[in-house]
């Protein structure tokens, strides 16, 4: 298979990275560098109220040809999901939305059911809709038939770096939906981001691993290595496991012995 | 009054763009809304800030997971 032919979708884009980069905790010079060495063709961004003293805007900051993925962070429920949604989309930057919304201030779990409502009334108003999500399965069943693009089931709680902690209800959605599985939330290093994308997640969603490491367009770049190894991986088909015992795997006869 | 992004301002009856032109919100990176409405860039000529409108001007920050 050509590299370059191996692509996903989501709404009419076709997207050969799979690796897409959240924008946030880190500063707006380094974004470029960060998209740039981890080949991101995807960048999340919030949306917020807007600031008067700082004219400096992060669109600045995010190269030409990125798709733009707005997030509704700050969500609590479906209807305030929707209302950032708009803005989002009116701020001019495409229709591509990742629905967020969060109940619970502790742990920051996303509330499958708001987002299932939320999806629903998205992709009626003609938005790509990517929903962050708790990873259930008739969850993931609800999202799609609500016209979601794509699921973003969490690996961990959002921002703690602690990987693949939901890893078998994640391999559940990967092998039973039939829409790109994004692994998104708490992937802390690049060893996790393969791991997934080895299980045959589309892709791995990261930003705090990237933005709390020490060289940030670096890592950035380890991000990348990996999840194309992932990548490839997966499409190898993974060796298999002896439940007990060993295998040579060299030759059994010849033995320099008689 | 009017509140915007929080802060209540005594603006009533301003008009919207006076108001946008004597911020220092700049042009082409933000979205207006009033009382939960969006009120589209064609239209900002003619609206009138009332008494006990809610405005909220938002913009893109960083963001992701």
């Amino acid at each position: 298979m050509e590299e370059n032919k191996d692509t996903f979708k989501l709404g009419d884009k076709e997207f050969t990275s799979r690796f897409i980069l959240g924008s946030g905790k880190y500063s707006m010079n380094l974004i470029k560098a960060a998209v740039e060495n981890g080949g991101a063709q995807i960048v999340t961004l919030s949306v917020r109220r807007a600031n008067t003293k700082e004219h400096e805007n992060i669109l600045d900051y995010v190269p030409e040809g990125v798709t733009i993925l707005p997030n509704t962070s700050g969500a609590r429920n479906a209807k305030e999901a929707v209302r950032i949604a708009r803005m989002a989309r009116e701020l001019g930057c495409g229709n591509f939305v990742k629905i967020e919304i969060m109940g619970d201030t502790k742990y920051l779990f996303p509330d499958n059911n708001e987002t299932i409502k939320a999806t629903e009334e998205l992709a009626k108003e003609g938005f790509v809709v990517l929903p962050y999500m708790f990873p259930d399965l008739y969850a993931a069943r609800a999202l799609k038939e609500a016209g979601a693009a794509a699921v973003m089931p969490l690996a961990a709680p959002i921002g703690s770096n602690k990987g693949l902690a939901a890893k078998q209800f994640i391999q559940v959605l990967i092998d039973e939906m039939d829409i790109p599985v994004i692994v998104d939330a708490g992937i802390g290093k690049p060893s996790q981001a393969c791991e997934a994308m080895e299980m045959g997640a589309t892709a791995v969603m990261a930003n705090t691993a990237v933005a709390t490491a020490e060289d940030i367009p670096m890592m950035a770049g380890a991000f990348k290595s990996a999840i194309e190894a992932g990548r490839k991986a997966h499409l190898a088909g993974l060796g298999r496991v002896l439940e007990r015992g060993a295998s040579a795997s060299d030759p059994l006869t010849g033995f320099l012995r008689d | 009054m009017v509140k915007i992004n929080g802060n209540v301002e005594n603006v009533d009856g301003q008009k919207l763009t006076d108001y946008l032109d004597n911020s220092e919100y700049r042009p082409g990176t933000f979205v207006v809304e009033i009382n939960e409405e969006i009120v589209h860039k064609e239209d900002y000529e003619g609206v009138i800030l009332h008494d006990g409108d809610t405005v909220e001007i938002v913009q893109f920050m960083g963001g992701g997971c």
